[in-house]
Formats: C-alpha cells, sequence, structure tokens
C-alpha cells in the first residue's frame, strides 16, 4: 500500500517536478538539459506577448474575483433564511455548477452568449440610428469576466456558507435586540465574521480565474490570457521558456492557495 | 424602589402585558392563552420544565417571534409586530452572544451606537465605562471577549443588555451555564442590580431555587399554559395544583379521594384507607380524586408517642448542616421526606436508621389539592 501511494505521487508530481528543473536548462530544448540557467526566466519576461496575456489574466482574474466575493457572499447570506426543499433545489445547483466540467460551462456559455448577440446587436443599432459606428456586443473580455465569476462564484457561496453555518444564530438576534436594524447586523456582526471567508473566496476565485484554459478557450474571443498563449506556443513546440511561464504561474497559484487555506483556518480559531 | 408585592390593579403601571396570547409552530402549541401583566420595576419569573413554553413567552416580548393569537403589549402599545430593533427592549441569551470580533467595550457600546440621532463618543465611553463599573469589570473594556471567564462573560452579557435603560430585561437562563457557586454569586449580583437600577426584570428559569429567590413573582408554566401566578410565598403556601406543589420546593404526596369540604377545609381518605384533614385547594370537588400535599418541614418527627402521630421506621438519615433530612415508611401510608430543623435536634438526640418512631402534622399545614 505505501509503495502503492508513492507510484501515485511519483505519478502525480514528477511531471511538474520535471517542468520546474527545466525551466534552468541552459540549451534551448526541452529535453536535453545543458547546464543550469534563469536566462529563460528574463526571456520569458522580457517577452511582450507573455506580458500582454499576463495583463489580461491579472485584470480578467481580479475582476472576477472581486464580483464573485461580492455576489457570492449576498447569495450566501440570502440563502441563510432558506430552508426546506427550495434550500437542497439551490444546494445541490451550487455543487453542481462546481462540478460540471470546464468544457461544458465553456461551450454552454459560448453558445448561450453567441445567441444573446445576435439578437441584440440588431436591436442595438437600430437604437443607435447610426448602424456603421453603433457598439457591437462580442466575445472578449467581458464574457470571459461574466463566465468566470458565474463559475467562481459558486465556490465563494460554499465557503461563505460554510463559515456562516459556525456562526451562532443568536448573534444575530442580539445585533436586532441591540436596536441594530438588518442592514447594520449585517455590516456590523455577520460581514466582519465572515471576512475571513469572503478573502479566502477571492483569492480562490481569483486562482481558478487565472490559472483557467478551457473555459477561457471558448469564450475569450480574441483576448488571449495567459493559459491560452501558453497553448498556442506548445504547438510550435515546447521550449524551456514554457516551463519557465509554467513554474512561474504554478508558484503564484500554490501560494495563493496556501494564503486562502491559513485564512480560513485563522478564522475558525476566533 | 421596590414593587410592592401587593396585588397588580392598576394597567397603567404595566410595563408589558399578555392578552390570549398563542403560538403555534406548525402542529405544536407551544404557548396557550397567556395572560400576564408585568408591572415597572418588578421582577417576574417564568418557571417551568424545558418545553413548557417559558422561552416562548420571552421571546414574543423580544419580538422574535410572533403570537398567532392575541396581543402582546409593551408600554400600553401592541407590539405584535414591531421588529426586534424597534423595541425597548433588551435580551440576555442564554449563550450570552457576545460578539467575538469586539472588545469588552465595544461589546457594551453596541446598543449604543445604533442610536439616531448619534450619542457622541465621550457620552458613549462615559455610559459604557459606567455600566462596566456596574458590574465590576472597570479595567476589563480593552479585553477581547475570549479571554473572559464565564462569569465575566456573564457580566459583559448584562452589562451590554442593562446600558440602553432598556423598559424591560429580558434574560434567558442566563445563570445556567454557570457552576453552583458562581451562580449562587451571580444571583445575588442580579438582584442588587434589579433594585438599584429599578429596570424591570423578565427571567426565565428551570431552577425553582433561583426562582424563589430573585423574584417578585413567579409565573409557573406547563405545556404552554400558565398554571399559576403568584409571590414565590403564595406558591410555597398555596400552590394550585400538584404539579406546582411538585415544581416549587419539595413535598410529601398522597393520593386519595376528596371528602367532605367545609370552610376552606377537606376531608381526605388515602388510597390505604387512613382519613385525613388539611385546607381546601382551590378547585377542588367533593367526592372527586385527589392529592394530600405535606411540606417535609412540617412534620414533626420524635420517639415518643405524638398526639395524632403514625408510627413509622426512620430508613435513612441524611445531614445537612442546618436540617436533617430522614426518610421514614409508615407500612401502609408510605414513606415520608421530613426535614428536622436543627433546634429540634437539641430536644431529642438524632434518629437513627432502623428506629422506630411517630410522625404527625398539624393538619393546616397539610393541603388537599386537586388531581392534575
Amino acid at each position: 500500500m505505501r509503495l502503492y501511494s508513492l507510484v501515485v505521487y511519483v505519478f502525480l508530481y514528477a511531471p511538474i517536478a520535471i517542468i520546474a528543473l527545466f525551466s534552468f536548462n541552459a540549451g534551448r530544448h526541452a529535453s536535453d538539459f545543458q547546464g543550469f540557467s534563469i536566462q529563460w526566466y528574463g526571456r520569458a519576461l522580457n517577452n511582450p506577448f507573455v506580458m500582454d496575456a499576463l495583463e489580461t489574466s491579472l485584470i480578467v482574474a481580479f475582476i472576477t474575483a472581486t464580483l464573485a466575493s461580492i455576489l457570492g457572499t449576498l447569495a450566501a447570506v440570502g440563502l441563510q433564511g432558506l430552508r426546506g426543499p427550495a434550500r437542497a433545489i439551490f444546494d445541490a445547483l451550487i455543487y453542481i455548477a462546481v462540478m460540471i466540467p470546464g468544457i461544458v460551462i465553456g461551450i454552454a456559455t459560448l453558445i448561450a452568449l453567441v445567441t444573446v448577440f445576435d439578437v441584440m446587436n440588431p436591436w442595438i443599432e437600430n437604437l443607435w440610428g447610426d448602424a456603421d459606428n453603433a457598439p457591437t456586443l462580442s466575445m472578449g473580455r467581458g464574457s470571459l469576466i461574466a463566465a468566470h465569476t458565474m463559475f467562481t462564484m459558486a465556490l465563494v457561496i460554499i465557503i461563505v456558507r460554510a463559515r456562516l453555518g459556525t456562526l451562532e444564530q443568536s448573534l444575530g438576534e442580539a445585533s436586532a435586540d441591540l436596536y441594530a436594524t438588518p442592514l447594520g447586523t449585517f455590516r456590523q456582526v455577520t460581514l466582519p465574521l465572515i471576512a475571513p471567508a469572503v478573502l479566502a473566496g477571492f483569492l480562490l476565485s481569483f486562482t481558478f480565474s487565472f490559472d483557467d484554459f478551457i473555459i477561457a478557450f471558448f469564450v475569450a474571443g480574441s483576448e488571449t490570457t495567459l493559459p491560452i498563449y501558453i497553448f498556442s506556443s506548445i504547438r510550435r513546440g515546447v521550449t524551456p521558456e514554457i516551463n519557465a511561464i509554467g513554474t512561474m504561474v504554478m508558484l503564484a497559484s500554490l501560494v495563493l492557495l496556501i494564503v486562502a487555506q491559513l485564512i480560513l483556518r485563522r478564522g475558525d480559531r476566533t | 424602589m421596590k414593587y410592592d408585592r401587593g396585588v397588580l390593579n392598576d394597567a397603567s403601571t404595566a410595563v408589558a402585558e399578555l392578552r390570549h396570547v398563542s403560538k403555534r409552530f406548525g402542529d405544536v402549541d407551544a404557548a396557550r392563552d397567556l395572560n400576564l401583566s408585568v408591572a415597572s420595576g418588578e421582577f417576574l419569573s417564568f418557571l417551568g420544565p424545558s418545553g413548557c413554553g417559558k422561552t416562548t413567552a420571552l421571546r414574543m416580548l423580544a419580538g422574535f417571534e410572533t403570537p398567532s393569537d392575541g396581543e402582546v403589549l409593551i408600554d400600553g402599545a401592541v407590539v405584535n409586530t414591531l421588529e426586534p430593533f424597534r423595541r425597548p427592549v433588551n435580551m440576555v441569551f442564554q449563550s450570552y452572544a457576545l460578539f467575538p470580533h469586539l472588545s469588552v467595550f465595544d461589546n457594551v457600546a453596541y446598543g449604543l451606537r445604533q442610536r439616531r440621532p448619534r450619542l457622541s463618543r465621550a457620552e458613549i465611553a462615559e455610559k459604557v465605562s459606567r455600566t462596566l463599573d456596574v458590574v465590576r469589570l472597570g479595567d476589563f473594556g480593552a479585553r477581547r471577549i475570549w479571554e473572559m471567564s464565564g462569569g465575566q462573560q456573564q457580566r459583559v452579557a448584562l452589562a451590554r443588555a442593562i446600558v440602553n435603560e432598556p423598559k424591560l430585561l429580558l434574560l434567558d437562563e442566563p445563570l445556567a451555564a454557570l457552576d453552583r457557586k458562581l451562580r449562587k454569586a451571580m444571583q445575588i449580583e442580579l438582584q442588587d442590580l434589579q433594585r438599584q437600577l429599578g429596570i424591570t426584570f423578565i427571567l426565565v428559569t428551570h431552577d425553582q431555587e433561583e426562582a424563589l429567590s430573585l423574584s417578585d413573582r413567579i409565573c409557573v408554566m406547563r405545556d404552554g399554559r400558565i398554571v399559576q401566578i403568584g409571590t414565590p410565598r403564595e406558591l410555597y403556601d398555596a400552590p394550585a395544583s400538584r404539579y406546582v406543589a411538585d415544581f416549587v420546593g419539595s413535598s410529601n404526596f398522597l393520593e386519595g379521594r376528596i371528602g367532605r369540604i367545609t370552610s376552606g377545609h377537606a376531608d381526605f381518605t388515602g388510597v390505604s384507607g387512613h382519613s385525613f384533614s388539611g385546607q381546601a385547594g382551590p378547585g377542588i370537588e367533593e367526592g372527586a380524586s385527589g392529592t394530600l400535599s405535606l411540606r417535609p418541614e412540617q412534620i414533626n418527627i420524635s420517639r415518643r408517642q405524638l398526639e395524632g402521630g403514625h408510627a413509622v421506621t426512620v430508613q435513612n438519615r441524611i445531614f445537612l448542616g442546618e436540617h436533617t433530612e430522614y426518610v421514614v415508611r409508615h407500612d401502609e401510608i408510605g414513606t415520608f421526606i421530613v426535614l428536622a430543623s436543627r433546634r429540634a435536634e437539641d430536644r431529642e438526640p438524632p434518629l437513627d436508621a432502623g428506629t422506630q418512631a411517630y410522625i404527625a402534622w398539624n393538619p393546616d399545614a397539610a393541603l388537599i389539592l386537586r388531581a392534575d
């Protein structure tokens, strides 16, 4: 059994270790280690295409995480008051949203948005009057953010709900008893107490959005996020530069995930 | 100013009132036709076992539950659907419900900070520190909640409520989580506080000793109904039913049939066939089955034959300091618990288990109650 788990771990982590190792390769081939160097990191960071893609990814991830934490928190708080079958249905829908494969979300969002855009664009043209200069809805940053927010919001709801579940119900009653309006109670009692969960949800959403390739591939339109850039450059052959980018992305994601975990744990202690 | 233990007829002094109040949760009747008027400055307790509706009654006064029927009045106004945050009422929760993310000072200041128009910072600080002094936590303002012991948290919860000078302070089993010794100390503090502040207190408890020692009036509840309201002394000396006699203090009960009733007295025949007489309780009927209730301290016990005494065997003796409790057995009537005071023992040395003895009581001390 011990040997078996060892083999599993090797299978899981060896490819990642090799990517990290070869990112320090002095040679220009991914399969042939020719000595230690960090030149590929410099190359990657000086590549304007990489930096553009990184910027897009960061902006999309930040807006996604912000929207998802706000909407997800409000949804979680709203769902608190719900009991019975309605609650079970909402719970199931939220978990399903997390479990649905990215490719399904990607295709579904693409089809839905294209359909909506096809209906909306002629309308907007008519309303605008000047058909040539009328704004048109199309795939791009907006659709990418929308798709990511929908998906990561479910994560935030799950995390915040778990935290809300640990709070004593009488805290809300005590606040109301001390003359606080429902909004005042939310602002002064609920929000400070669930803040760690909201922050952890933000970081997780950021990471998920930043790392996502499948959904972005379908709905990003002409935008290039970092994962999309990596995918398209791999088609031209794996270079140590890609390894360096991959290693950096992995490290950043790992740090964010660990920070999110730490925040959640600290939150539980109070 | 202390509430006079007499009758409450003046409606204008009622701080809170329940009029035919009922509350149903689905199929469960948590409260049924509650009628009660609470006078200003009074210390009233709801006493009963868990599930008797006492907490529901309190929560309807606080505004956390809306009555299914009837009217809840505070200060003469019907408040049935008034939200909790609009009521001039504060509550001390059983779990304390202190805000874990706020300091002791901020917890106590919470209610004051919700006031509109706003109170000045200095005013809030002054009120909070004065209240913390009242509950003897003057130096603890900067502490976090989790740094406080159970008794201290209890006092923070009290301070957080009384700092608002409510019309009505509701206490939901506030001492249940404390150990026995601390509970005693807090009971005294509560009573002092109530006298000092003159705020009307409504306490929910299942602890009869707590209710007896603290309250001006006790409202005994059972299955969602009020079974008797009275001063502690009235409930102890003149319980209206076996349930109250059993719940308030302890008592010996003999089952039997009620005989002739004449001017406040009644004859009673126990299941053993022995005849007794005693004071007639309310609502008893001739020929109906009933209960004879006899407080343990009302029974005299002696080695010598007592007038009208019953021969018994001492089964057990428990030394309680000020009193000695005997468990004695009469071959036909059954077992009695007898509480002998220290002074009685000065006259006669204590009885050992197995000793033959006689017990007797003044017929007026026995109470004939309807079976319930």
